[in-house]
């Protein structure tokens, strides 16, 4: 079942598409970088983007730094909000449920998809980031922020870990999506409804009067991710994001289990 | 609590805000039987159904399965039902084969080494062996019904309820869910038919439950239902008024002769003796029916409006 589950996402044409266009991403910026002749100048463009001339690594991460507020968590949203909705907007929900496949059950499967549709996600975006970096740019020993060299191996693990955070950074809002899933039986609402609370965070936390409130955002420390780049490696950000994301996720899975647990299934 | 009953609920009841969609239920459906849940169109068929696969959860009331107290026993007792409730559903990018897989695998006792051999079984016995590996997304509605009876195929059942399952079936495809049903009603299964059509139930089932407005109205054998009605005898004569006549002194009512048709109620009496009683007293009979509409009548009578939804 947990693996059937998985199979069921990746084989519908709606996830392969949202993959593509997420690889598709840093493979744009990377070539429209090259086709331009020049570099950017230094400290134009999104972080990393002046040094995707120098080392095409960094490519990856400007993928990352682009999807991320909007991109990425749209994709998660899709399908955190299709997870339950989807099911029972389908029917499909009745026959599962009556199989029986515990309720429980069915929303740890669910949740385990949608987690390694978040990894996977993030990882789309970095791997596509890399080749393309690889193969359109000089590649070798990776500057971090902080000025001092790491060998391209040691820098592409960091890049692993930026991206194994930024799809932590994600859970949060998948656990949202997955809430909200269990609320409606119409996937769109519950997709658009968690489209709404990245939008919200974002927007709130683009607002300076509400400092007060932003370090409890739900992508407050969403650029966190960084920070690994730096050495050493400057954790307090990427800590306070964790812990967000872990509060977040801990109250709407509850809450969507209590939901999804006592709902009358009449789709 | 009694074993020899499939299903039996007492006072199931489903409010939904202040109506009550299932009222004080009383089912009893006796093993082997095929039974059939008759009502119109809103009158708590399905919502029944839901209850009984714990899709809702009942506002009152109890029920058991197969002879265990549910919902506590589902992990138990509903791998042996199958169902087809209000419509198939399946993954419309998946092909039938794949959406069976996936269903299979889903539940406690779908063993993979027997799943291949148990899915083709099931596509087989449902007609759809051709159309397996295409996607469901282009099944016609029959085939959708199809694909669906053949999940709650694909492992041995003691119970199939199956809600409406001749939907959007042609005529052959109808045929040929009733004979299966037969086939599965003749291997030991019981089965629990949910309808609206009256001619579904007079050429399958065993029992009738029929349901009005949430409210169980008569449940029972067919022949004891049946024989609530008044039967009609109608036998076609050039003799007539000598049929009347026979038809009269064995003590039949309501006699009406139009043209060469003489009907009569039958008031208990015997078709066969009616009709030895014809022939000795020289009718030339050349037809004798009794009049199979009393269930029809006796299911208008007791839901009232007949198949209009109720509101």
């Amino acid at each position: 079942m947990w693996l059937a589950d998985i199979g069921l996402l990746f084989r519908r044409v709606r996830t392969r598409v949202l993959l593509l266009v997420l690889a598709a991403v840093p493979i744009a910026v990377a070539v429209a970088v090259r086709l331009s002749g020049e570099g950017p100048s230094p400290g134009s463009g999104p972080r990393f983007f002046d040094q995707i001339t120098n080392n095409g690594v960094f490519a990856a991460l400007v993928g990352l730094t682009v999807t991320l507020p909007f991109f990425l968590p749209l994709a998660v949203a899709i399908v955190a909000g299709d997870a339950v909705a989807g099911e029972a907007n389908l029917g499909t929900m009745r026959y599962l449920l009556s199989r029986p496949v515990g309720r429980t059950r069915l929303l740890v499967i669910k949740a385990t998809t949608v987690t390694i549709f978040c990894f996977v996600a993030t990882f789309a975006v970095a791997i596509a980031g890399l080749i393309a970096g690889a193969i359109l740019f000089p590649i070798g020993d990776v500057t971090t922020l902080s000025g001092d060299t790491l060998s391209l191996a040691a820098g592409t693990l960091r890049i692993g870990l930026a991206a194994v955070l930024v799809a932590l950074s994600l859970l949060g809002l998948a656990a949202i999506g997955m809430f909200i899933s269990t609320l409606t039986d119409a996937p769109v609402g519950a997709m658009a409804g968690t489209v709404g609370v990245a939008v919200i965070s974002g927007v709130l936390n683009a607002v300076p009067a509400l400092s007060w409130l932003h370090p409890f955002l739900l992508t407050h420390y969403w650029l966190s991710f960084g920070d690994v780049l730096r050495s050493p490696v400057y954790w307090n950000q990427i800590l306070l994001n964790l812990l967000v994301q872990a509060v977040t996720v801990a109250v709407f899975a509850t809450a969507a289990w209590s939901r999804f647990t006592s709902k009358d299934v009449l789709a | 609590m009694s074993e020899d009953l499939a299903i039996e609920t007492t006072g199931l009841t489903k409010r939904l805000g202040h109506t009550a969609v299932v009222d004080k239920v009383d089912l009893a459906v006796p093993r082997g039987s095929v039974y059939g849940f008759l009502g119109p169109n809103g009158s708590g068929k399905t919502t029944t159904i839901r209850m009984l696969l714990g899709l809702i959860w009942p506002t009152a009331g109890s029920f058991r399965l197969l002879g265990e107290t549910m919902p506590a026993a589902s992990s138990r007792v509903l791998p042996q039902v199958g169902a087809l409730v209000e419509g198939p559903a399946f993954y419309p990018w998946l092909t039938g084969r794949q959406n069976l897989r996936r269903i299979d695998a889903a539940g406690p006792d779908g063993q993979r080494k027997t799943r291949a051999a148990r899915i083709d079984a099931a596509l087989t016995k449902v007609g759809l062996g051709a159309a397996a590996t295409k996607r469901y997304r282009a099944y016609s509605l029959g085939m959708k019904q199809r694909l669906g009876l053949a999940a709650a195929l694909l492992r041995p059942r003691s119970l199939l309820v199956l809600d409406e399952p001749t939907n959007g079936m042609d005529p052959q495809g109808t045929r040929e869910i009733r004979n299966l049903v037969r086939e599965l009603a003749s291997e030991g299964s019981t089965v629990f038919l949910s309808t609206h059509l009256l001619s579904e139930v007079e050429q399958l089932c065993t029992h009738l439950g029929i349901i009005s407005v949430g409210k169980v109205v008569a449940q029972g054998s067919i022949e004891d239902l049946r024989g609530r009605g008044d039967a009609m005898l109608r036998v076609e004569t050039e003799d007539a008024g000598d049929a009347a006549q026979v038809l009269d002194r064995l003590g039949l009512e309501s006699i009406v002769v139009a043209g060469e048709v003489v009907s009569a109620q039958l008031d208990g009496q015997r078709p066969e003796e009616c009709n030895r009683a014809l022939v000795m007293a020289g009718v030339g009979v050349r037809s004798l029916t009794t009049d199979r509409r009393s269930l029809e009548d006796a299911f208008v009578a007791l839901t009232g409006e007949g198949f209009d939804v109720a509101g």
